[in-house]
């Protein structure tokens, strides 16, 4: 298992040689450019890209932002509304496709992979197209002016986030419901349990590290968008994302990156995270494999 | 299907199919809609059947064959099939590596190719900037060695570099995935029954990888071709893509009908290649047979 090529010829070891020059190059290519992102937010110089010397007062500066805080706040309400909402008609709609068949599946099939293949720009026009219609039509209706008209804020982007990540989590959670051994739902039946007892300590429980993950996947994928925000976003609903390439088109800041290295920390964490659920999901897997022999 | 089985199925289906109707695929068909209308001063459309919006987009403009929009769809389309080609280029022999290591190294290596694939795109692609800017790192330390500065910020460079940057994960993860379930011993009855290693690669290993080298390429050009953040941040508007063309109708040029009209097309060339695809697939799953 170890040395899966056969040994050979010279031809062998440049082709090897070259394999690993390749992977070198592949690894600093993608992970110089975040490492030199978080060493120059420890670099004490307001312009420039020449190190001076250490200090943390970015990450001062930046805990002390109104503007950043704020943003932050919503993005953590954004993300969470939305992963929750996600979740649960995500693994929903998993369930209905994987232990149903009815009329018109397939097609459905193929309209829930259209929100992961749609480039998002194309999304984020067609909402900010549908919420201006639909915001100015109730406006119009209620007779609300000014101030107490509506607008989009926080409410629209959440919508937004849901309409893209019901999809992703439907993904996750249907592969892990397929690879469950249909045999214990049927001997919980068999020994008198009802459906919903059957879901709920039988599917549920084995399918729970599929749920984490896919909420994991819709809280990463809406704590990162800026595209279907930005077009969907108003007044007061700024997202983290949002507030950073505003910052970054006005001007190259060490602000922006101590408040990029904080994301990349939280982008971390949750990789880890996720790759610990899944190290359980295998877990789980094998062990119900055992159970049931 | 008993009654309570039904039931439970529109209880199952109805709030995630109604979510996806209402704000996924009626914004669609809006935008479908607003191509044939009338633009409104100030954004929106006037509700007056118009295909002024298509005549704009097709016509040539005075002594050029074709005109300013056909050419950024073009260089979208040629962008995103070089972003592919150069991923596959670097991650093909990359996601080949990673394969043949040992089970236990594997996943670190799989783990290092999905952080950046799980971090913020936006960081990532800023980090290019902070790089490539003209007072950036790269042209500080060509001046404190001694050399010119580069101008290669907001250039077609800066934007490929940060294109193939955030795509390559993208072509990576599926080529590992069909390479991974390579049956090597065919290599090696290839390589007894005397074939050499360019034959065998292009014989053997090649076809059998194919279904991967697909996948990845849908998975990068799709989303390159509508690519928003990397020509914003690393070309400053001035190589403009679809994505910049889009924002900029439904943005400061308000221009919304037009603005769908591309959206249209844009998707119908969309659909075309991946139709276009799947008929390949299916081919090629038949062939094998």
């Amino acid at each position: 298992m170890n040395e899966r090529q056969p040994a050979g010829s010279d031809f062998l070891r440049w082709g090897k040689r070259l394999l690993w020059a390749n992977m070198i190059f592949s690894f600093l290519f993608l992970y110089l450019p975040i490492v030199i992102l978080v060493a120059f937010s420890f670099n004490d110089s307001k312009l420039g890209a020449r190190w001076v010397g250490f200090t943390t007062q970015w990450y001062v500066s930046m805990a002390q932002s109104e503007a950043i805080l704020t943003a932050m706040e919503n993005s953590l309400i954004v993300a969470l509304a939305s992963t929750i909402i996600a979740t649960i008609l995500g693994t929903m709609t998993a369930m209905a496709m994987e232990r149903f068949r009815f009329p018109f599946q397939r097609t459905y099939d193929g309209i829930l992979y259209l929100p992961v293949i749609i480039p998002d720009i194309v999304m984020a026009i067609s909402l900010l197209a549908f919420f201006s219609l639909l915001l100015g039509g109730v406006n119009n209706l209620l007779g609300l002016e000014g101030n107490a008209a509506l607008r989009p804020g926080l409410v629209t982007v959440i919508i937004a986030h849901v309409a893209f990540n019901i999809s992703f989590v439907a993904i996750v959670v249907r592969t892990s419901l397929g690879e469950l051994d249909p045999g214990l739902e049927e001997a919980a039946q068999d020994l008198g349990a009802n459906e919903w007892t059957t879901f709920r300590r039988v599917t549920l429980p084995l399918i729970m590290p599929g749920i984490l993950g896919g909420a994991l996947l819709a809280f990463t994928l809406s704590l990162d968008d800026f595209v279907i925000t930005f077009f969907t976003t108003g007044p007061g609903g700024t997202t983290l994302p949002i507030e950073v390439f505003g910052r970054i088109r006005r001007a190259i800041s060490p602000e922006i990156n101590a408040i990029s290295t904080a994301m990349l920390l939280v982008s971390m964490i949750l990789v880890i995270v996720s790759q610990l659920v899944q190290r359980r999901t295998a877990a789980l897997s094998s062990n119900s494999v055992q159970e049931t022999q | 299907m008993t009654q309570r089985r039904k039931a439970l199925l529109a209880f199952l289906l109805g709030p995630g199919a109604g979510w996806l109707l209402l704000f996924f695929l009626l914004p669609g068909a809006l935008v479908i809609v607003y191509s044939i209308l009338t633009r409104k001063d100030g954004g929106g459309v006037e509700w007056i059947v118009d295909f002024s919006s298509y005549v704009k987009l097709f016509s040539p403009t005075d002594g050029a064959v074709i005109n300013d929009f056909m050419v950024i769809f073009a260089r979208s389309l040629w962008w995103a099939a070089l972003t592919s080609f150069v991923c596959l280029l670097i991650g093909y022999p990359l996601a080949y590596f990673i394969a043949l290591q040992p089970a236990h190294v594997r996943s670190t290596y799989l783990f290092l190719v999905l952080i950046p694939f799980w971090t913020n795109f936006l960081v990532r692609t800023y980090a290019w900037k902070f790089i490539l800017n003209n007072n950036g790192l790269l042209n500080t330390l060509l001046q404190d060695w001694g050399f010119e500065r580069i101008a290669i910020i907001n250039t077609p460079t800066a934007v490929l570099i940060g294109l193939v940057y955030g795509s390559l994960p993208f072509m990576v993860l599926p080529l590992y995935a069909s390479i991974e379930k390579l049956d090597f011993d065919l290599v090696e009855a290839a390589q007894d029954l005397g074939a050499n290693y360019l034959s065998v690669f292009r014989r053997i290993i090649l076809p059998l990888t194919a279904p991967g080298i697909g996948a990845g390429i849908v998975l990068v050009f799709i989303p390159v071709t509508g690519q928003y953040i990397v020509p914003t941040i690393l070309g400053g508007g001035k190589v403009a893509m679809l994505g910049n063309l889009l924002a900029q109708q439904f943005g400061p040029a308000l221009n919304w009908p037009f603005g769908s009209a591309i959206s249209v097309i844009f998707m119908v060339l969309l659909m075309a290649a991946v139709v276009f695809y799947l008929r390949s697939e299916n081919r090629d799953g038949e062939a094998g047979l």
